[in-house]
Order: structure tokens, then C-alpha cells, then sequence
């Protein structure tokens, strides 16, 4: 089901936590999009690439102890709901630190890691989690 | 706009059901609901299914037309359109017939809801329901689709103080009421311990906080109200049909213990009927998670915001109660094949409203209210249904 490209055309907002900004506006995006939906039609050409610091704080959290196959062999995962300092809220995984001692409104910033691969002899494909600041 | 009823329905028991394929389910679902309005076949001007993923639960597409050809509505080259709306799939085939009556185009139309699901693995399954959140911004970071519920019960927990045991007994509310549904995939008691025991699927919500995996179909017959004397002396009409959608991902929502859409379908709802939360008689909501019913208690207007655990915990819900909420059982006992889902629920206010619910009947109901959502609640589509006046 999985193909190359389909995660190599989001790489920069994965790898760098590259979202855009509306210069009409000033709301912040992330992913990125092409326009603003606050704004519609006068934000075309008006977004701003803006890299996320990737610091913020916990939102909401689970425990996730039934995972999809990729996934599997990581259970049980914590996954949370994070407010950046920006602006804005991203998903990610929260890892090295127990799932017990996270708790909503933890400071957390962002880490480069590896989110899977396509098989054992396939692309292996990269992005954000979250660590404890 | 002309005025809409109900003049048929019939559906499937829902569970699994290994003997049966996904066209052996939709032509009995449909059959029984042409029985119930007295028609036949050469007397259907359209057919509308409702099916989220045909495609990748049975490798088979295009099953509107293989829906018609079974039918026996292809001999008479009868239109027939599949809809997708994620959970909402069975909700927008309702919602599409009914403008094609109101609009005057066609005169009776059959919609179909149906999804087998039991034919491959659990596995696959899930990552299947996930699909109607976003995969390249929650499933590729590890969201399972009760992981994105799990997020808004534990929000909810932390702004509301909702608790184990208030999601609990939504849970063994819909048991108690699927006991009594002859048609329900679950039709025993569980009890709230059971709920807060079972294992965990993503914190905090257990297994028996879940709706399961389901095969079945459900289908309806519709007509112009002034039309259904002669088929029926017990039509039920379509009061409204309201439908609002919201961002596919939840990190793109400003609150998420809330359905915005919910909400807002709701508000043009009861602002087309001009009916009020206390009107509605009794409403079948989406639970496909215990933390779902909650919010839609509360988003529905029945409960003020944050009190819809404490709501179902006092009963309020309950066959007898204040307003009484999935008196089939709901997704979680009555079961949840995804397009099927929004048909069964109109087909059990079509059942309450007509007096015909047996053990579960609300005493005099006259109005009823469906709340059907896709992904975690990027369509929301609500119909209510009255006795004409």
C-alpha cells in the first residue's frame, strides 16, 4: 500500500517541521497549505514557509495498546495531541519516558527519528516525535 | 420542496455473519423493506447506497450497480448511485434520497446501506476505519482510529471531569438496550465493572468502550408524504435532513471535546423544524466509541457541555428516562457495519415512531433524531423524523 513517494513529497514538514503562515492574516499552519482557510482566495501567494520550533506542550494523550501492523512492534506507544508555542496543534508520538509520567500541559520538543519502513528490505521514512523538554 | 416519508424498512440482523456476502445482505435488507411498503421492483424510480469500503473490506466496487443488478432493479435500468461519507456513509444515501424525493425528481426511491466486514482480518480492519481519519498527518505517526477517540475522552476527563465510570455507562446502557433488539449483534447485558475491566485498546478507552466489527445492510423505502397513504397506513416523515463537516484531522480543531459539526447540523436541524432539544422524543446517536455518545448528548443540546457523562450515569438516557438515547442498542450493541450504521438508526426511529419496538418502546413517541458521524467527525449528518401532522 505504501509507496516512496507519497512520503518523500511531505518530507520537509517532516523532517524540519515546516509549516506555512498566512502573511495575510498571520494564522499558522502545519502541515502547510497552499492557502489560508480563514482567508480563502486573498491568501493565494500570500503563504510564508515557517519552520515550527517544535517546543509546546502536551494537549491531550493516549496510550496506544493496539496498534496498526507497522506499529505493532512498538506497543504500547504514547501519542499525543501537541499545542506549539506558535500557534497550532500537531500529533505525534511522545517517546523516551514512561507513559505514565506524561501528563496534559508537559513541555515537550521535537526529535528526528525514524517512523518505519516499507518491509524489511524496503524505504525506511523519517520524521518528528516527542521527547520531554 | 415537497414533503418526504418513510413507507418501508427492513434490515439484516447485524453480527457476524459468515454465511452471508455483501449482495446476499443487501438484497434481503431491501427485500423485506419493499415487502413492508407493498411495492415491487418495476415500481422504483432510484436507489441510492450507502457503503464506505466495499473496495478494500470485499475487493469489490462499483456495488451500487451490483446492488440494482441483484435487486432485479437493472431490468429496468433503474438509477442507482453508491455515496461515501466515512461512519456516515448510511446517513448521506438517506440524506441524497430524500432531496431527490423532496426536489421532485424522482417519486420512490430505495436506500441501501450495507458493509461486510468480517471477511478479513481484524488487522486489516482497522487500518481500514483509520483510513476516514487523515493518514498522512495521524496514521503514518501511529493514530489508530480509537487512538483519536481515546485523545477526545481524555480531554474531556481533563476540562469535564468526565470519569471511567460515566463511559461505562453509556456502555452498558446500549447492552441493556440491544437485549431487547431482536436484530442487535449483542443482545446481552453487560455490566459497568465489565466495561472498566476489559483490556485496554488506547487509554482510556477499553475494548467494551468500542463498537465492534459487523456485517449487515439495512434498507428504506421513501416516497412524497402525499403519496404514502397507498402504500402504507403508517408513514413516517423525514422533518429535516441537516449535514455540516469539519477538518479531517483532529489537531486542525480548536476544541476536540466538542463536534463543531455536530453542533452546527444540529442548530439548522432544529432551526428548519423549529423543534427544540425537549421536543425530541427519543435519538439515536453515534457511539462508536462511549466518549462519542457523550458529546453528542451534550452537542445535541439534551445536556448542557461537559455533563453528558453525569447525564447518562443518572439514567436520563435510558429506555424510560428523560430522553431516552440508542434504544437499539447503538453502534456499540446493535452493531456497526459502517454504511449500514446511519440506515439501522432511522429504521429504529421509523420502528419507535410507528409503536412496533416491542421491549424497547418509548411509550408515545411522535418525534425522533438521528446523528450519524464520519471520521471523528468531519461529516456529521443529522435527520428527524416525526408522525406527520
Amino acid at each position: 500500500m505504501t509507496k516512496t513517494p507519497r512520503y518523500w513529497r511531505e518530507n520537509q514538514s517532516r523532517y524540519n517541521m515546516i509549516g506555512a503562515r498566512c502573511t495575510n492574516c498571520g494564522k499558522m499552519y502545519f502541515p502547510a497549505r497552499a492557502m489560508c482557510i480563514e482567508c480563502g482566495r486573498k491568501s493565494l501567494g500570500k503563504m510564508e514557509k515557517f519552520k515550527f520550533s517544535g517546543k509546546g506542550s502536551v494537549f491531550s494523550v493516549t496510550t496506544v495498546h493496539e496498534a496498526h501492523e507497522q506499529y505493532d512492534f512498538l506497543k504500547p506507544y504514547t501519542l499525543a495531541l501537541i499545542e506549539l508555542d506558535e500557534g497550532g496543534k500537531i500529533l505525534g508520538q511522545i517517546i523516551d519516558c514512561e507513559p505514565e509520567e506524561i501528563k496534559i500541559g508537559m513541555r515537550v520538543k521535537s526529535t528526528f527519528r525514524k517512523l518505519g519502513e516499507e518491509g524489511k528490505s524496503g524505504t525506511i521514512y523519517y520524521g518528528y516525535k516527542f521527547t520531554k523538554e | 420542496m415537497r414533503r418526504v416519508a418513510i413507507i418501508g424498512a427492513g434490515m439484516t440482523e447485524f453480527g457476524e455473519l459468515w454465511d452471508q456476502s455483501f449482495r446476499d445482505m443487501g438484497i434481503r435488507a431491501g427485500f423485506e423493506a419493499l415487502n413492508d411498503a407493498n411495492l415491487t421492483s418495476e415500481q422504483i424510480d432510484a436507489l441510492y447506497v450507502g457503503n464506505m469500503s466495499a473496495g478494500r473490506f470485499i475487493e469489490q466496487e462499483h456495488v451500487a450497480a451490483l446492488i440494482a443488478d441483484y435487486a432485479g432493479f437493472a431490468k429496468n435500468n433503474t438509477p442507482s448511485t453508491r455515496v461515501e461519507a466515512g461512519g456516515a456513509s448510511g446517513a448521506l444515501a438517506i440524506r441524497e434520497a430524500f432531496m431527490s424525493v423532496a426536489s421532485g425528481l424522482h417519486d420512490i426511491v430505495v436506500v441501501g446501506g450495507a458493509e461486510k466486514m468480517t471477511d478479513i482480518s481484524d488487522e486489516e480492519v482497522n487500518a481500514i476505519q483509520s483510513s476516514a481519519a487523515d493518514q498522512e498527518w495521524e496514521t503514518i505517526f501511529g493514530a489508530t482510529y480509537p487512538s483519536l477517540f481515546a485523545l477526545m475522552a481524555a480531554r474531556h476527563m481533563h476540562e469535564y471531569g468526565t470519569t471511567r465510570e460515566m463511559l461505562s455507562a453509556v456502555a452498558a446502557k446500549n447492552h441493556k438496550h440491544g437485549s431487547m433488539n431482536p436484530k442487535a449483534q449483542f443482545r446481552r447485558e453487560i455490566k459497568p465493572e465489565d466495561v472498566s475491566k476489559s483490556p485496554m485498546i488506547s487509554s482510556p478507552l477499553r475494548m467494551l468502550d468500542c463498537a465492534p466489527i459487523s456485517d449487515g445492510a439495512a434498507a428504506v423505502v421513501m416516497c412524497p408524504l402525499d403519496m404514502a397513504k397507498k402504500f402504507t397506513d403508517r408513514p413516517v416523515e423525514i422533518l429535516t435532513t441537516a449535514m455540516a463537516s469539519d477538518s479531517l484531522a483532529l489537531n486542525q480543531r480548536r476544541s476536540i471535546t466538542e463536534m463543531a459539526a455536530t453542533k452546527i447540523a444540529a442548530k439548522k436541524a432544529y432551526n428548519r423544524t423549529g423543534l427544540k432539544p425537549s421536543d425530541i422524543d427519543l435519538a439515536e446517536v453515534h457511539d462508536n466509541f462511549t466518549i462519542t455518545e457523550i458529546m453528542a448528548v451534550e452537542d445535541l443540546g439534551f445536556a448542557p457541555k461537559g455533563s453528558g457523562g453525569k447525564f447518562t450515569l443518572e439514567g436520563k438516557t435510558t429506555v424510560g428516562g428523560e430522553i431516552p438515547v440508542n434504544t437499539s442498542g447503538g453502534l456499540k450493541a446493535r452493531g456497526d457495519p459502517i454504511g449500514a450504521t446511519g440506515v439501522a438508526q432511522i429504521i429504529e426511529i421509523v420502528q419507535q415512531l410507528r409503536g412496533d419496538a416491542g421491549k424497547r418502546q418509548v411509550p408515545d413517541a411522535k418525534i425522533g433524531l438521528t446523528h450519524n458521524v464520519g471520521g471523528t467527525g468531519s461529516t456529521v449528518i443529522i435527520h428527524i423524523l416525526g408522525v406527520p401532522q
